[in-house]
C-alpha cells in the first residue's frame, strides 16, 4: 500500500535524480582524469539543481546553475590547465593511504544513516507532491534583507576579501 | 516524499566526499570532494526548509553557495601559487609542517 502510494511523479524522478548524481560522485573521486572528474562533478551539481527544484526551492536552483556549473566548473577546469601541461589519464592521483578513506566513509555513512532512518522513519516531508508551491523570491529576499541582514553584509566582505585575496596571491610577481 | 530519501541522499554524497578529501593527492580533487560536501549540506538544509515550512533553509543555502564560490576562488589561487613555487599541486610533497 505505501509503495503504491509512493509511486508518484516526484519520486521516481528522486529515484532517477539521485542514482545519476551518486555515481557521478562516485566517479568523482575515482576517476584517473582530472577534466573528466570535473565533468562528472558537472552531472552531480546539475543533479543538485534538479533536487532543488523537487524540493520548491527555484531560485536556489537557478544559481546552483549560475554560480556552480556556470563559474564554479569554469574555475575547476582553469585550474587543471594551469596547473599541469598534459591533460590526460595519470595514476598517481590518490595518496599512499587512499585505502583507509573507505572504511572511514562507510563507518560515517552507517552511523548518520542509522540516525537518520531512527530519527526521521517514514516521515512525510510533502503530503501531497502535486500541490506543493514554488517559494516566491520575493520572500526569500524579504528573510535575506530582513533577519538575516548582518550575515548578508558579512558575506559581502568575505567576497570582497576573496577577490583581493585570490589577485593577490595570484599575481605573477 | 519522504524525509528520509533526502537526508539520506544527502549524507551518501557527504561521505563520498568525505573518502575524497581523504584519498585524492592532487590538491584540485580535494576542492572539488569539498564541492560535493558543501552541495550535500545544502540538499539537507532545503529538505529542513520544507519540512519547517520556513523560507530560512532557502537562505542559508545561498549564503553557501556564496561562501563556495569565495573559497573555491581562493583556493584555486592557493593552488596556482603552490604550483608555480613548487612545480607540483601533490600534497603528499607539502610536508614542511610535519614537525
Amino acid at each position: 500500500m505505501i509503495a503504491t502510494d509512493l509511486l508518484v511523479a516526484q519520486n521516481v524522478g528522486f529515484g532517477i535524480i539521485s542514482l545519476l548524481m551518486i555515481i557521478g560522485a562516485v566517479r568523482v573521486v575515482t576517476v584517473n582524469n582530472v577534466v573528466h572528474a570535473a565533468l562528472w562533478l558537472v552531472i552531480v551539481l546539475s543533479g543538485a539543481a534538479a533536487q532543488y527544484l523537487l524540493l520548491s526551492a527555484e531560485f536556489v536552483a537557478i544559481t546552483q546553475v549560475l554560480v556552480y556549473v556556470g563559474a564554479v566548473m569554469v574555475l575547476f577546469l582553469f585550474g587543471t590547465m594551469l596547473t599541469r601541461a598534459r591533460i590526460g589519464a595519470e595514476s598517481d592521483l590518490n595518496n599512499k593511504n587512499w585505502i583507509l578513506g573507505i572504511p572511514v566513509a562507510i563507518l560515517t555513512l552507517g552511523v548518520m544513516a542509522y540516525v537518520i532512518v531512527d530519527g526521521f522513519g517514514s516521515e512525510r516531508l510533502i503530503e501531497n507532491p502535486g500541490d506543493t508551491q514554488p517559494i516566491p523570491i520575493q520572500v526569500i529576499s524579504d528573510d535575506i534583507f530582513g533577519p538575516y541582514l548582518l550575515p548578508f553584509w558579512a558575506l559581502s566582505f568575505v567576497l570582497l576579501v576573496a577577490v583581493i585575496g585570490a589577485i593577490v596571491l595570484a599575481r605573477k610577481d | 516524499m519522504l524525509t528520509t530519501q533526502f537526508l539520506l541522499l544527502g549524507a551518501v554524497l557527504f561521505c563520498i566526499g568525505v573518502y575524497g578529501v581523504l584519498a585524492r593527492k592532487n590538491a584540485v580533487m580535494v576542492l572539488m570532494s569539498i564541492e560535493l560536501i558543501l552541495n550535500s549540506v545544502n540538499i539537507n538544509l532545503l529538505a529542513f526548509s520544507v519540512r519547517h515550512g520556513s523560507v530560512d533553509g532557502n537562505t542559508f543555502a545561498l549564503y553557501v553557495i556564496a561562501i563556495a564560490a569565495a573559497e573555491v576562488g581562493v583556493g584555486l589561487a592557493m593552488v596556482l601559487l603552490i604550483y608555480r613555487n613548487r612545480r607540483t599541486i601533490a600534497l603528499d610533497d607539502l610536508s614542511e609542517m610535519k614537525g
